[in-house]
């Protein structure tokens, strides 16, 4: 795409926030200290300060969503919905995202050090939930001087957030966009996080989750929970059409070579993904997200959570060949926004490229949240 | 583009800044007639992908959804007027479909071809095969209208329904509506097309508190 090299042009800003006054309560009981929020801003605030956009990021995303990643020079995550003449352009947005507490790109998370010790958290992190992520960010645009967001958006477990945010803060919210999420972890999406979990544990070099002191890193433990999360994030077919039982080199190596490109695909995925994520980030957040039943958190009624976010404007979309979050989990979320009285608008959008979707180039979505924009903005008087 | 003769009866009947229900809004062109012309606060239920992806580009705020099944999960009374036009010979269940619309607005308008016309008698009567008419286009293979009915037999169900016709119009495109009773004998040769804005029976309008904060 390339647009990353129109970054310069947009007014982009960020950094990390110390609260050292206030610490973060969190839902298991326990509180962060001195917690640190590191985040990006894109677009300039506007005079009643109407105009921002917070976007939460995926389980092993961060905050740099529209500009270059500091380690691996890759353009941000999202710039083809982030961006001039995108759906959320900065030309018209103040637009922030910020690195999830538990993450490991300048927010506090298991890798910084905890004020008690003087050492590195390691497991001694306290285990955190999407609620505390939401509540992080709350403090964040307190501190931006953020009353009401103009929307708030995300994609699988940013998807979540949104979610929670629409449970606990709705007067902060004029609109709210959740892109291939569910209410709650399916039997299935903890099985997956668990053998991700289980294959960094099982690493020698995870040493009981204090590598740091110990000067190395579970490597191969986390790219092998990367290898087999990133198979949930395809769908079979975009598997089948992009690799097939297509070979690396002329012929079988008759032993346990990438003889296949998918395998090669699969630990370069690996791979890569060890330079730029920390393994006990990965355990903490992906056990929030295991944690996650916003229905629960509601006797159980998943319409109770929205009770309070009737005149937020949502728009929910899922992936038809999305096998990690299928579409009846964001139906199930239209159902409780309608039962609930609030104004919803929901789309499967047909694509082949699985839960991944949401990150590609899907012209039906971009057009979509375009006109939901729009129309959200025309309301809002922007 | 021409406007349907259906959406302008429609347009003249829906109060101003009401909340209406489209159910099958195709791609949005009445909600967006309803919005600039009464300030409706609308809402599209569509089930095809195109249909919802044209609503949303739109602006128009819309769900992918199906009718026979999707109608169950808004609390009751959530719309003023709830609009099925031309769709109802289309789901599934047309029967709990029009009770689900009563549920959950105070005002149903139902728009639907008269199979009992005149020509379409006649052509059934002489050809002997499933009359093609101008509110009836496509021949049966193609049609999505799986549940026709005549007047009579859309006035009988509404009777057993418990709903009120609060008003009929028959309407032929590009001319004003015409003012019926759908019960008249005579009305069900004549109709082509008809539209009816319904009631609960007995239920005095408002009868359930808006925005009740009724949960599933």
């Amino acid at each position: 795409m390339g647009d990353g090299d129109t970054a310069p042009a947009i007014d982009e800003g960020g950094g990390v926030i110390s609260f050292a006054d206030a610490p973060l309560r969190l839902d298991s009981g326990a509180r962060i200290e001195g917690l640190e929020v590191a985040y990006k801003t894109y677009g300039r605030l506007n005079a009643d300060r109407s105009n921002a956009v917070l976007i939460c990021h995926a389980l092993t995303l961060d905050q740099y969503a529209a500009s270059r990643h500091p380690v691996t020079g890759k353009p941000g995550w999202w710039d083809r919905v982030v961006g001039p003449g995108r759906a959320i352009d900065p030309a018209r947005f103040f637009i922030v995202c910020a690195n999830v507490v538990g993450g490991c790109m300048g927010t506090t998370g298991p890798q910084s050090i905890n004020p008690a010790t003087g050492q590195s958290y390691g497991l001694a992190f306290p285990v955190i939930t999407i609620g505390d992520m939401v509540r992080a960010q709350a403090m964040l645009l307190d501190r931006l001087g953020i009353e009401r967001l103009f929307s708030v958006i995300g994609g699988s477990m940013g998807g979540m957030q949104v979610l929670q945010w629409a449970a606990d803060y709705p007067e902060r919210l004029h609109s709210a966009v959740c892109i291939a999420a569910a209410p709650r972890h399916s039997a299935q999406n903890i099985a997956f996080h668990e053998v991700g979990r289980q294959a960094i544990m099982a690493d020698p070099d995870w040493r009981g989750g204090d590598y740091a002191s110990h000067g190395v890193r579970p490597e191969k433990g986390l790219a092998v929970a990367r290898m087999a999360a990133h198979i949930t994030y395809l769908s079979e077919a975009a598997l089948q059409r992009k690799f097939g039982r297509e070979l690396q080199r002329d012929g079988l190596s008759w032993g346990f070579d990438a003889d296949f490109q998918v395998e090669s695909y699969l630990r370069h995925q690996g791979s890569s993904f060890v330079d730029r994520f920390d393994a006990n980030s990965y355990l903490f957040i992906t056990r929030a997200m295991d944690y996650f039943d916003l229905g629960l958190q509601h006797g159980g009624v998943l319409a109770e959570a929205f009770r309070r976010a009737r005149d937020v404007r949502f728009c929910v979309f899922s992936f038809s060949s999305d096998w990690l979050y299928p579409t009846p989990e964001s139906r199930a979320v239209v159902q409780a926004l309608n039962a609930a009285g609030a104004r919803v608008s929901f789309a499967e959008i047909r694509s082949d490229k699985g839960h991944d979707a949401f990150l590609l180039d899907e012209p039906v979505l971009h057009a979509a949240l375009a006109g939901f924009f729009n129309s959200a903005a025309q309301a809002r008087g922007l | 583009m021409a406007i349907r003769e259906d959406f302008r009866e429609i347009a003249r009947l829906v109060r101003p800044g009401s909340r209406v229900l489209d159910v099958g809004c195709g791609e949005g062109e009445l909600l967006e007639l309803l919005a600039q012309e009464k300030q409706v606060e609308g809402r599209g239920l569509e089930i095809s992908a195109e249909g919802v992806s044209a609503c949303l580009s739109r602006g128009l705020a819309v769900v992918q959804g199906d009718a026979d099944q999707d109608l169950d999960y808004f609390p009751a009374g959530a719309f003023d007027y709830a609009v099925l036009s031309q769709t109802l010979p289309q789901v599934r269940n047309p029967r709990h479909v029009l009770a689900e619309l009563l549920r959950i607005s105070e005002r149903t308008i139902v728009s639907l071809p008269n199979f009992g016309h005149w020509r379409v008698r006649l052509d059934l009567l002489t050809q002997g095969r499933m009359p093609l008419t101008r509110s009836l286009p496509e021949p049966w293979w193609a049609t999505g209208n799986i549940h026709l009915c005549t007047l009579r037999d859309f006035t009988a169900l509404c009777d057993d329904l418990g709903l009120r016709i609060e008003a009929c119009a028959a309407l032929v495109e590009g001319k004003p509506a015409r003012p019926i009773d759908p019960k008249h004998g005579l009305e069900n040769w004549r109709a082509e097309l008809a539209l009816f804005l319904l009631s609960r029976n007995g239920a005095p309008p408002h009868a359930e508190p808006r925005r009740s904060g009724e949960l599933l």
